[in-house]
C-alpha cells in the first residue's frame, strides 16, 4: 500500500472554538492508482492532501506514505519523502521566480538527485514548453506555467503525485488541456495519484472518487 | 653599547691594513700617523705616557693570584687608547677614544666590563709623570716616590659582580721585546714598540659578588704602541705571558695567517731580567683541545714549544669560558703550565669566529 | 541536493543584479569607512610607539646646573668617582625658517644611539670614524630629511627611526658646533643601575640639581580623543552602511519567501535551506568585504597625509604619512563585517526558520511596518534617550561622551519615521482635492519602505551638522583669536643684539611702537615650556585674549608683580588668578591672568620684558612687535629691507602669520570634511537604492492611479517631489539633532580631547547648504526610479490587473 491514512483527525483554531476539519478519516491508496478528492470549499480536502504531502501534522490518527510514518517522522524525514517519493502540483504553481522554465522543470529531478536529460526533454515536449524553456514564470501564461509545475511535478517519476486544484487558477479549456497532459504522464509514469478539485468532470478522469464532507469522507 | 662605535675601536685589529701600510724612512703612513722605527730609543718616563701620534697603544696587565685557601683567580686590567686622527685635541672634539676591559677569572666563573670615552675632556686618558691611566674610576696609578715609575702600581676596576683593588711591586727590570723594544709582527714587517714589565708581585682584594678574597701572586704589564699591527693576511693571535717556577719567564705570541701557517716570535726572560729573543719560527704553539664558548670552538688547551731552550709545557686554561663579551670580543684568562716548566701564566686569543 | 538549492538560491541575485549590488556596496561601504580609519588609526598609534620608544630612553632623571649649562669637568668628576652619566648638549637651531630641535649626545656613554632606518644603503657606510671626526652625522626624522639637505650647510644628515619631525640627534661634538656652544652640557643623563656606595652626588657636585625626568608628552593618551573622534566617525558610518545591508537583505528575505517555501514543499529539508541562506551570506560578505577593505585603504591612504598633519599641529605627534599594509587590520576589517552583515541577517534567518511551510501563501509587502512596530521603536528610542540623559548627567570621561553621542543618535533615527508620519497624516487632514489627498496618503504609505534609507540620512545629516558646528565654532574662536592676539602689523627678527639696538632706534620715528618680544625656554609645571617678556603697551592691555584676569593685570605684569599663563598651564596645574606660578626653580609670581592659547600643547607664562631680564641677563634680545597704520606696513617692510638692510626673511607680516596659522587649521579638519561627504554619499546611495527596489513593488499602488487618469511623467514627478518632500523633512528632523551633537562635541567631548572648551557658534547658512546637499543627493537619488517609472510601458502597469485575482 503507497498512501494509508487511518482514523486521522485536525482541527484549526476558529473564532468559535476549534474547527474539526477532518475528524476521522480513512483512505488507502495503492501504486498507480489515481483518486479524485472532491468537496466543498473549505471541506479540508486541501488539508488531507497536505497532510499526506507532509506539508502539516495531523492532530491524531495515523499516515504512512512509502512506509514512512509522517506522524513520528521530522522535518528531514518529510522533507526526503517529498524530495524523493512525492511530485506536488499547486493550485498557484509555485514556481521559482528567479529560474527558467528549463530549470524549473529540472528542479525537482535535481534536488531528488534523479536528473534525467531524456526524459526531461520528453516531458517538455508532450508539455509544449519546447519554445519556452529560455523564459522566466513571469513570461508565461497561467496555463504554460501550470504545464511547467506539472512537468516538474513529474520529471523526478515520483511515486506519488499530489495535485491541489492544478485547473483552479486556470480558465476551462486551458485546465482541461493541462490535466489531459498530466493524466498522460501520470499513466507514463506509473504514479499514483491524489488529486483534490471541486470539478465532478475532472474527478471522472480519475480510477476512483472519494468525497469529503463535513470531515468525512464518503 | 653602540656597537657600531666599537666597530671603530675593532679597526686596528685589521681592518686598517691597506692604509696603514708604512712609507719606509718617513715614520708616517698614509693618514699622517707615525709608524715604528728600527732601533728605538725609550725616553722614560716620558714613553710610559701615552703617544697620540700613533694610531693604537695599550696598558695590559694581567696577574695570576691565590687566595689563602689556594684557589687560583685571574685578574686582567686593560686601558686601550685608538686614535681617529694622530693628534689630541681639547674639548669633545678630540680624536683620541679610550677603552677600558677589565676581567676577573675564578675556577668557575668569569666576571668582565668595558668601559668607553674620549680624549680631551679628562674622562679617561693616561700620563707619564706622576704615572696614572684611567678611564671612568678604573686606574692604574704610580705609588712609589723613587725609581721606575713602574715599579709601585695602585690597580683598581670594577663592573657587574665584581671589583678588585690590588697593589703591584715590581722585584725587577723592565724588559724589551724583539730588538730592542721594536718587536716585528709579520715578515712584510709590520711592527709594534713592545716592552713589558714581567717581574711584579702582587696584594690586594678582590670583591666577587659580596664576598672579599685576599689575594697574592704575580702580574705582567705589557705597554705596546702602533699604528699598523696586523697584516692583511693577518686573522687573529694567539698570545701567553707564562711565569714559570724556576723564575724565568716566557712572552710568546702567533699571529694566525689566513693560509693557515703563522708568525711566531718569543721573549725569554731570565730571573733577572736578561731577554733572549726568538724570530719567526722558534716557538710553536699548537692547539690540543678546544672549547665551545660563546657560539665558537675556541683552544683552551695548548702545546708551547721552544726547542731551542728545551722548553715543551702544556698549558690550560683555569676556566675554558674566560670570554670578554666585549666590544671586540676576544678570549683573555689565567692559565697552567705543566710540563719541562711548569708555572702559571696568561693566554690571549683572537680572531676566532 | 544542496547544489539545486544553491542554484535555486542564487537565480534571485541574478535576476536582481541591483539588489546584490546594494548589497555588496552597502557591505564594502560600511567596511570601507571602517577599516579605513582603523588603518589611520593603528598607522598613528604605531607611530606612537616608536616615538615613545625613543622618548623612553630620554626619560632618565637628569642633572641641571640652575646657573645655565654644566662645565665639562663636572661630568669628568661624576665619571671618575664611578658615576655613569652622560651628557646631553641640547639647544634650538633655526633652519630654513622652521626651528628644529638639537640633542647632543655623547655617542660613546650615551644608553642607545639612534637607529639608522631600514632602507637605502646608509646603514651599511656610516661608521664611528663618520659620527666622531670631520663634520659628523646627524639623524633627523625621514620627513625632516629632504628640507634639512635642501637648507644645506648641515653635515651629512641621515634617517633614524623614532624622531620627531624637528629632532635632530647628532654627536655633542657636531651639537656643540652647530648650536655655537662652549660644549658645556646642558644637562647630565643620570642612567640606571648605579653601582652602590658611590659618593652622593651633592658631595659631588654640590651646585647641580637632580631634576625628574621631564614628563614627556603621553602621545597616546593625548591622541585618544582625537582617534576616539575618528572611531566614532568610523562606526557611525558602518551603522549607516548596515542600515542598508539590512535593508536589502530583508528585502531579499521577504521577496525570496515564497520561494523558500517552494523548495521546502519539494523536499528540501529546513535545515539544509538555512544552511544555504547562511553560505550565501557568507559568500556576499567575503566579497563587499574585501571590495570594502580596499576601498578602506585607499580611504586611509588619502586621508592619512591630513591626519598626520592634523596630529603634528595639534599634538606634535610624530605621525608619518605612509601607510603600511597590516594583515591584522584586514582580518579585523573582515571579521567586523562578518559581524554587521549577520546582525543585519539575523532577523530574516530566524524567521525562516520559524517560518510554517503552508500559511500566507500571499507575499506581503515586506516593508509594511506595522503599529506595533513603530510603537516598540518608540519605546525603544525613549529608553535609549533615557539613557543619554543618564550619561549626560552622572558619566564622565570620552568613553561616556561617545556612548552617549551614540544613544542619542539611534534614539533620533528609531522617532524618525514616527515623526515623519504624524507630520504626513497631519497633512492628509489637512490636504484638499483627490489628488493631494492620494499623495500625502501614498507618501505615508512609502516611509516604511524608506525608513532605512532615511534613517541613515538622518544620521549623515546629523552627524554633518554637528562636527560642521564643531569645526566652525572652532574656526570662528580661533580666528578671533588670531586677531587678538596677532596685533602687531610686523614682526621683525634681528641677526645680533647689536643690530637690534640699531634696529629699535631706527623703527621708533617710523612706527607707532616697537614692542620687544623676548622669550626663554623653561620648564613650566614639569613640562617644557616657554617664557615670554612683554613691554606694557595698549596693544596687548586691548587686544590680548584673556579669559580671566586680576583687576589691574597689565599694571601688575609691566611691574613684574604677576605673571600671565595659558590656559593650557592653569588647566594643567590647577592654579587660577592670584596663585602663585612657577616660572623658575627660585622664580615665582602670582597668576595675574589667564590667556587662551589654542593649538600650543605646551605651558606658557608672560612676564614683563624687564623682569624677564633681569633674570635671564643674557637672554636673546632679537624679536620685535612693530606697531604701524596698516596702510604703512608694505612701505615700512621695504624700508626695513632696502634701507635699514634687514634680510627679508627676518621680516614677517601678520597677515602672513594668520594665513600660514588658518590653513594649518584648514588642514587640520580636512580628514572630518572628507568624511562628512562619504556619509553623506552613503546616504544618498540609500535612497537610491531602497527606491530603486521599492519601485518594482510599488507599480500595484500606481497601477491604479495611472488607470485613473494620472499620467506616468506626472506620476514620475511626484515621485521625484515624493522623494525629496521626505528628505528636507528629515533634514529638518536632523538640525535638532545635529545641534544636541554639536552641543555635545563642544561641550564634553572637546574639553577632554583639547584641553578647552569653545563657545558654539551658529551657522543657518551652512545647514541651508547641507539641506539643498541632502535634497540634491536625495532627488538624483529618485530621479532613476522616477524614470523608469515614467517609460513604463502600459503594458506593465496593465500586468498588475491582469495578475490580480
Amino acid at each position: 500500500m503507497l498512501v494509508s491514512l487511518d482514523n486521522v483527525i485536525k482541527a484549526y483554531p476558529g473564532d468559535a472554538g476549534d474547527v474539526r476539519v477532518l475528524a476521522g478519516v480513512s483512505l488507502t491508496l495503492d501504486h498507480g492508482q489515481t483518486l479524485a478528492l472532491t468537496g466543498e470549499s473549505g471541506s479540508g480536502k486541501s488539508t488531507l492532501l497536505h497532510l499526506v504531502g507532509g506539508l502539516d501534522a495531523a492532530d491524531a490518527g495515523r499516515i504512512v506514505v512509502n512506509g514512512v510514518d509522517l506522524l513520528g517522522a521530522g522535518d528531514a524525514a518529510r522533507a526526503e519523502l517529498r524530495r524523493l517519493t512525492i511530485g506536488i502540483i499547486f493550485q498557484q504553481f509555485n514556481l521559482i521566480p528567479s529560474l527558467t522554465t528549463a530549470d524549473n522543470l529540472a528542479f525537482q529531478a535535481r534536488l531528488a538527485g534523479r536528473h534525467d536529460k531524456a526524459w526531461l526533454d520528453e516531458v517538455a515536449t508532450r508539455l509544449g514548453l519546447s519554445e519556452h524553456l529560455g523564459k522566466y514564470p513571469e513570461e508565461l501564461s497561467g496555463g504554460q506555467q501550470q504545464r511547467v509545475a506539472v512537468g516538474r511535478a513529474l520529471a523526478s517519476r515520483p511515486s506519488l503525485l499530489l495535485a491541489d486544484e492544478p485547473t483552479g487558477n486556470l480558465d476551462e479549456a486551458t485546465g482541461d488541456a493541462v490535466l489531459d497532459l498530466m493524466m498522460g504522464l501520470v499513466r507514463d509514469t506509473g504514479s499514483a495519484l491524489l488529486m483534490v478539485t471541486h470539478s465532478e468532470r475532472l474527478a471522472t478522469l480519475c480510477d476512483g472518487r472519494r468525497h469529503l464532507s463535513a470531515g468525512q469522507l464518503t | 653599547m653602540n656597537a657600531r662605535v666599537l666597530c671603530l675601536l675593532c679597526s686596528f685589529l685589521g681592518a686598517t691594513g691597506a692604509q696603514a701600510q708604512g712609507f719606509a724612512g718617513l715614520g708616517s703612513d698614509a693618514e699622517g700617523f707615525a709608524v715604528p722605527q728600527p732601533n728605538p730609543t725609550f725616553r722614560f718616563p716620558e714613553d710610559h705616557g701615552p703617544h697620540p701620534a700613533y694610531r693604537i697603544e695599550w696598558w695590559y696587565i694581567t696577574a695570576n693570584l691565590q687566595a689563602e685557601d689556594g684557589t687560583d683567580y685571574g685578574v686582567q686590567w686593560t686601558l686601550f687608547r685608538s686614535a681617529l686622527a694622530p693628534h689630541e685635541a681639547e674639548g669633545w672634539a678630540s680624536p683620541q677614544l679610550w677603552m677600558g676591559h677589565a676581567g676577573l677569572t675564578t675556577p668557575d666563573a668569569h666576571y668582565h666590563a668595558e668601559r668607553l670615552a674620549r680624549g680631551g675632556i679628562g674622562q679617561a686618558g693616561a700620563t707619564a709623570e706622576p704615572f696614572e691611566a684611567w678611564i671612568d674610576d678604573w686606574s692604574l696609578t704610580a705609588t712609589g716616590t723613587s725609581g721606575d715609575a713602574y715599579n709601585a702600581l695602585d690597580m683598581t676596576a670594577s663592573g657587574t659582580g665584581f671589583a678588585y683593588d690590588l697593589s703591584l711591586r715590581a722585584e725587577g727590570p723592565l724588559v724589551f721585546h724583539g730588538a730592542e723594544g721594536f718587536s716585528v709582527k709579520s715578515a712584510e714587517g709590520q711592527a709594534s714598540y713592545y716592552y713589558s714589565q714581567p717581574f711584579y708581585e702582587v696584594s690586594g682584594t678582590l670583591d666577587i659578588g659580596d664576598r672579599a678574597v685576599e689575594v697574592t701572586g704575580n702580574a705582567w704589564l705589557d705597554r705596546e704602541w702602533s699604528s699598523q699591527p696586523l697584516s692583511e693576511n693577518q686573522s687573529g693571535w694567539d698570545w701567553v705571558s707564562l711565569h714559570f717556577r724556576d723564575g724565568t719567564k716566557l712572552m710568546g705570541f702567533q699571529l694566525r695567517q689566513t693560509d693557515g701557517s703563522s708568525y711566531t716570535s718569543a721573549t725569554l726572560i731570565s730571573e733577572d731580567g736578561q731577554t733572549t729573543a726568538f724570530a719567526d719560527g722558534a716557538l710553536s704553539m699548537a692547539p690540543l683541545r678546544t672549547t665551545e664558548v660563546a657560539g665558537r670552538e675556541v683552544p683552551t688547551r695548548w702545546r708551547v714549544r721552544l726547542p731551542e731552550k728545551g722548553i715543551e709545557v702544556e698549558i690550560e686554561a683555569l676556566y675554558p669560558e674566560a670570554w670578554m663579551e666585549t666590544s671586540f670580543p676576544y678570549w683573555e684568562g689565567p692559565v697552567r703550565m705543566s710540563g719541562t716548566h711548569p708555572g702559571r701564566g696568561y693566554l690571549e686569543m683572537t680572531g676566532y669566529e | 541536493m544542496m547544489a539545486a538549492g544553491w542554484s535555486a538560491l542564487w537565480s534571485h541575485w541574478r535576476r536582481h543584479p541591483l539588489q546584490l549590488f546594494t548589497l555588496i556596496a552597502g557591505l564594502a561601504m560600511a567596511t570601507a569607512l571602517w577599516s579605513g580609519v582603523q588603518a589611520i588609526n593603528g598607522e598613528a598609534r604605531t607611530s606612537y610607539a616608536e616615538a615613545e620608544d625613543a622618548v623612553a630612553r630620554a626619560a632618565l632623571p637628569r642633572l641641571v646646573n640652575p646657573e645655565g649649562p654644566i662645565p665639562i669637568a663636572y661630568y669628568v668628576a661624576l665619571r671618575r668617582a664611578g658615576w655613569d652619566v652622560t651628557p646631553l648638549l641640547e639647544g634650538p637651531l633655526r633652519i630654513d625658517g622652521s626651528t628644529f630641535q638639537v640633542r647632543g649626545i655623547e655617542t660613546l656613554t650615551a644608553v642607545a644611539p639612534p637607529t639608522v632606518t631600514d632602507g637605502g644603503n646608509t646603514d651599511t657606510d656610516i661608521g664611528p670614524v663618520d659620527i666622531l671626526t670631520g663634520d659628523g652625522i646627524v639623524f633627523a626624522a625621514r620627513s625632516a630629511q629632504a628640507q634639512l639637505e635642501d637648507a644645506g650647510g648641515l653635515p651629512r644628515i641621515v634617517a633614524a627611526e623614532g624622531l620627531g619631525p624637528r629632532q635632530l640627534i647628532t654627536d655633542i661634538r657636531t651639537a656643540t658646533r652647530l648650536l655655537g656652544s662652549d660644549g658645556a652640557p646642558t644637562s647630565l643623563l643620570i642612567l640606571p643601575d648605579q653601582r652602590p656606595g658611590l659618593t652622593p652626588l651633592a658631595d659631588l657636585v654640590p651646585g647641580l640639581e637632580e631634576r625628574d625626568p621631564v614628563e614627556t608628552e603621553d602621545l597616546g593618551r593625548l591622541t585618544d580623543s582625537f582617534h576616539l573622534n575618528l572611531t566614532a566617525f568610523g562606526l557611525l558610518s558602518f551603522a549607516v552602511g548596515l542600515f542598508i545591508v539590512h535593508g536589502a537583505i530583508g528585502l531579499a528575505f521577504e521577496q525570496r519567501r515564497a520561494m523558500f517555501r517552494t523548495l521546502r514543499a519539494l523536499g528540501l529539508p529546513l535545515r539544509q535551506l538555512v544552511l544555504l541562506l547562511i553560505l550565501e551570506l557568507g559568500a556576499i560578505t567575503i566579497l563587499g568585504a574585501l571590495i570594502g577593505l580596499a576601498l578602506g585603504y585607499l580611504i586611509a591612504a588619502l586621508l592619512l597625509p591630513d591626519v598626520a598633519a592634523t596630529l603634528r599641529g595639534l599634538y606634535g605627534a610624530p605621525v608619518e604619512g605612509g601607510l603600511v599594509f597590516r594583515p591584522l587590520w584586514a582580518a579585523a576589517g573582515l571579521a567586523m563585517a562578518a559581524f554587521g552583515a549577520g546582525v543585519a541577517a539575523a532577523e530574516g534567518i530566524w524567521r525562516v526558520a520559524r517560518m510554517p511551510i503552508l500559511t500566507g501563501a500571499m507575499p506581503r509587502a515586506w516593508a509594511l511596518a506595522s503599529t506595533r512596530t513603530l510603537r516598540r521603536q518608540g519605546v525603544l528610542a525613549v529608553l535609549l534617550s533615557v539613557l543619554a540623559l543618564v550619561l549626560a548627567t552622572m558619566g564622565s570621561g570620552l568613553v561616556a561622551g561617545f556612548v552617549m553621542l551614540g544613544a542619542l543618535l539611534v534614539a533620533a533615527a528609531l522617532l524618525l519615521p514616527i515623526i515623519l508620519l504624524a507630520v504626513l497624516r497631519t497633512a492628509e487632514r489637512a490636504s484638499k482635492g483627490v489628488v493631494a489627498g492620494w499623495f500625502w496618503a501614498d507618501t505615508r504609505q512609502q516611509v516604511p519602505g524608506l525608513s532605512l534609507a532615511l534613517m541613515a540620512l538622518l544620521l549623515a545629516l546629523a552627524a554633518n551638522i554637528g562636527v560642521g558646528t564643531m569645526v566652525a565654532s572652532f574656526r570662528t574662536t580661533f580666528i578671533g583669536w588670531l586677531d587678538q592676539r596677532l596685533a602687531s602689523e610686523l614682526y621683525v627678527t634681528a641677526r645680533t643684539e647689536d643690530e637690534a639696538a640699531r634696529l629699535r632706534e631706527w623703527l621708533a620715528p617710523r612706527s607707532e611702537a616697537v614692542l620687544p618680544i623676548w622669550s626663554v625656554d623653561a620648564t613650566l609645571g614639569g613640562r617644557q615650556g616657554e617664557v615670554y617678556g612683554i613691554r606694557d603697551h595698549a596693544t596687548y592691555r586691548d587686544h590680548w585674549p584673556l579669559l580671566g584676569a586680576a583687576p589691574d593685570v597689565w599694571d601688575r605684569v609691566a611691574a613684574g608683580e604677576g605673571a600671565l599663563i595659558n590656559e593650557q598651564m592653569a588647566r594643567r596645574l590647577g592654579i587660577g588668578i592670584g596663585d602663585p606660578a612657577d616660572l623658575a626653580e627660585d622664580w615665582a609670581l602670582p597668576v595675574a591672568g589667564v590667556y587662551s592659547d589654542y593649538g600650543n600643547p605646551q605651558p606658557q607664562a608672560i612676564v614683563g620684558v624687564e623682569a624677564l631680564a633681569a633674570r635671564y641677563p643674557d637672554i636673546s634680545k632679537l624679536r620685535h612687535g612693530i606697531r604701524v597704520a596698516p596702510d604703512r606696513v608694505n612701505t615700512l617692510r621695504a624700508a626695513l629691507t632696502d634701507d635699514f638692510g634687514l634680510p627679508d626673511d627676518l621680516i614677517i607680516d601678520q597677515a602672513a602669520i594668520k594665513s600660514l596659522s588658518v590653513s594649518i587649521f584648514e588642514r587640520t579638519f580636512a580628514v572630518t570634511g572628507a568624511l562628512n561627504v562619504l556619509t553623506l554619499g552613503i546616504a544618498a546611495l540609500a535612497i537610491l537604492t531602497s527606491l530603486l527596489t521599492l519601485a518594482g513593488l510599488r507599480l500595484p499602488q500606481l497601477a491604479p492611479v495611472w488607470a485613473i487618469g494620472l499620467t506616468r511623467t506626472k506620476l514620475g514627478r511626484l515621485e521625484v517631489v515624493r522623494t525629496l518632500l521626505l528628505a528636507v523633512l528629515t533634514a529638518i528632523v536632523a538640525l535638532p539633532v545635529g545641534l544636541l551633537l554639536a552641543f555635545v562635541l563642544l561641550a564634553i567631548i572637546n574639553v577632554e580631547a583639547f584641553g578647552w572648551r569653545i563657545g558654539m557658534a551658529y551657522f543657518p547658512l551652512d545647514w541651508l547648504r547641507l539641506f539643498l546637499l541632502a535634497a540634491l543627493a536625495a532627488g538624483l537619488a529618485a530621479l532613476l526610479p522616477a524614470r523608469r517609472l515614467a517609460r513604463t510601458p502600459p503594458a506593465i502597469l496593465l500586468k498588475v490587473f491582469a495578475n490580480e485575482r
